[in-house]
């Protein structure tokens, strides 16, 4: 395989094969007229075009690692971060720089025409780079979705540890979903924060949203709760259900030094009490 | 006693502890273990699971729906070809770790199935069967 004639070719007939292209795309499989402006689509396919001119006159056609692809690299990778932006699929985007192909070929063709032996090496060599440019478009898209799965994992650890203002002197911590030990570290720091950050003296931790309660569940929550009575504060621990307190008795965790209440309210309650307030019925008397 | 049902999952990483969580708690379902057998085989699991990686330097956990007569079992085992545990009674004391943990998983993990059958040589590794049955 060869693309000793590519430079030229691209020198000679590149006003052609930008109009051959464009037309193309804007016709093709991955046409998208609603996502991209025509006066667009000509603009970032002559910059391409220009990239890949200078590129390939270093005569490096076989591995696009090298110094001389790097440019044209680049502008592939920030061509398909805004197309993935604007909607295109990642199919989409890779046909892109295949509909190169054919208004590419067509003009070996016509050049190479007394040398069909040439020109079928030359064609082959142009496609094979071809279908690597195409499939780094590809390479991006997977890249950019994983830093997007990333974030958003990141955001879900933020985003999952609610510190709730009860009352004066009282913060509650609903603890919500599977507490692997990243998340419960988190989790642990943000309440002791806010502990610190409103002076409380009482901090409710409701665990009726956590699936499982093993022993480094259990560690971090008594971890918490000696944490939290260091800085002077008190805890309370509720929301354990039935089958939850006879798996901890299973394993043999010790929860006496903590107080431990069915339900929120019930935590709420002694904390209101423990702060010298009293919850109180009106009384409506019957005529 | 036939094997009705079998699947294995890899433990590399924090997060297989979960998929192996989640896991055992649809079998359990699918197989109608009570609310509390069904949180008692998640706990074990989730104890010796993560036993595997922490120690063991992770390995497989394969799960088991068993039927023996009229009653049926859920089995979940566990291996790994880490260091292995010397002394066996040792490790299921409660209070006894010899990491940062509460010494508490592995004895707790044995109360909470109906069968609990270790085996471990040191150099080699370890294999913790668990079975319930209903
Ligand atoms: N798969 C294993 N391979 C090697 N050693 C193990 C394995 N499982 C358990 N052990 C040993 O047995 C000890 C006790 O295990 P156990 O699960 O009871 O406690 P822990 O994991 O240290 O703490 P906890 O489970 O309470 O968080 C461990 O500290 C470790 O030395
Ligand atoms: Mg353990």
């Amino acid at each position: 395989m060869s693309t000793i004639r590519l430079p030229e070719i691209l020198q000679k007939a590149k006003a052609q094969i930008l109009e051959e292209w464009v037309k193309q795309q804007m016709s093709g499989a991955g046409a998208r007229a609603d996502l991209i402006k025509d006066g667009e689509l000509r603009k970032q396919s002559e910059e391409f075009l220009n990239n890949f001119q200078r590129s390939a006159q270093s005569g490096e056609t076989e591995n696009i690692q090298l110094p001389a692809w790097a440019p044209t690299l680049e502008l592939i990778a920030d061509l398909t971060r805004q197309r993935e932006r604007m909607g295109f699929s990642p199919s989409e985007t890779a046909l892109f720089i295949f509909s190169l192909k054919e208004p590419l070929l067509a003009q070996v063709r016509a050049e190479l025409k007394k040398d069909p032996e040439a020109a079928i090496e030359e064609s082959m060599g142009i496609s094979a780079l071809l279908d690597k440019l195409g499939l780094y478009t590809t390479e991006i898209y997977q890249a950019s979705r994983e830093e997007v799965i990333r974030r958003q994992q990141e955001e879900l650890l933020e985003l999952s540890t609610p510190v709730v203002k009860m009352w004066d002197g009282i913060v509650a911590l609903p603890l919500i979903g599977t507490l692997d030990s990243a998340r419960t570290s988190v989790v642990m720091e943000s309440l002791l924060q806010r502990i610190v950050e409103t002076g409380s003296e009482i901090a409710i931790i409701d665990i009726t949203g956590v699936p499982t309660v093993d022993t480094l569940v259990a560690q971090h929550l008594l971890k918490t709760v000696a944490a939290a009575r260091l800085m002077g504060a008190d805890c309370i621990i509720s929301g354990i259900r039935p089958q939850i307190a006879q798996t901890m008795v299973h394993l043999a965790i010790d929860l006496s030094a903590v107080t431990t209440k069915a339900t929120m309210a019930e935590a709420l309650k002694t904390a209101l009490a423990r702060t010298g307030h009293r919850v109180v019925k009106d009384v409506v008397l019957k005529a | 006693m036939p094997t009705l049902k079998s699947e294995v999952q890899p433990v590399v990483t924090e997060n297989d502890i979960v998929y192996v969580r989640q896991n055992v708690r649809k079998w359990a379902v699918e197989m109608k273990f009570s609310l509390v057998d069904q949180t008692k085989m998640v706990t074990a699991a989730s104890e010796l699971a993560r036993n595997l990686l922490i120690y063991g330097g992770g390995g497989e956990v394969r799960l088991e729906q068993l039927q023996e007569g009229s009653r049926m079992g859920l089995r979940v085992m566990f291996v790994d070809q880490g260091p292995g545990i010397p002394d066996i009674e040792q490790a299921l004391k409660d209070g006894f770790t010899s990491g940062k943990g509460m010494g508490l998983g592995l004895g707790g993990a044995k109360r909470l199935v109906t069968d609990f059958d270790i085996k471990s040589i040191v150099g080699q590794g370890t294999s913790i069967t668990t079975t319930k049955w209903r």
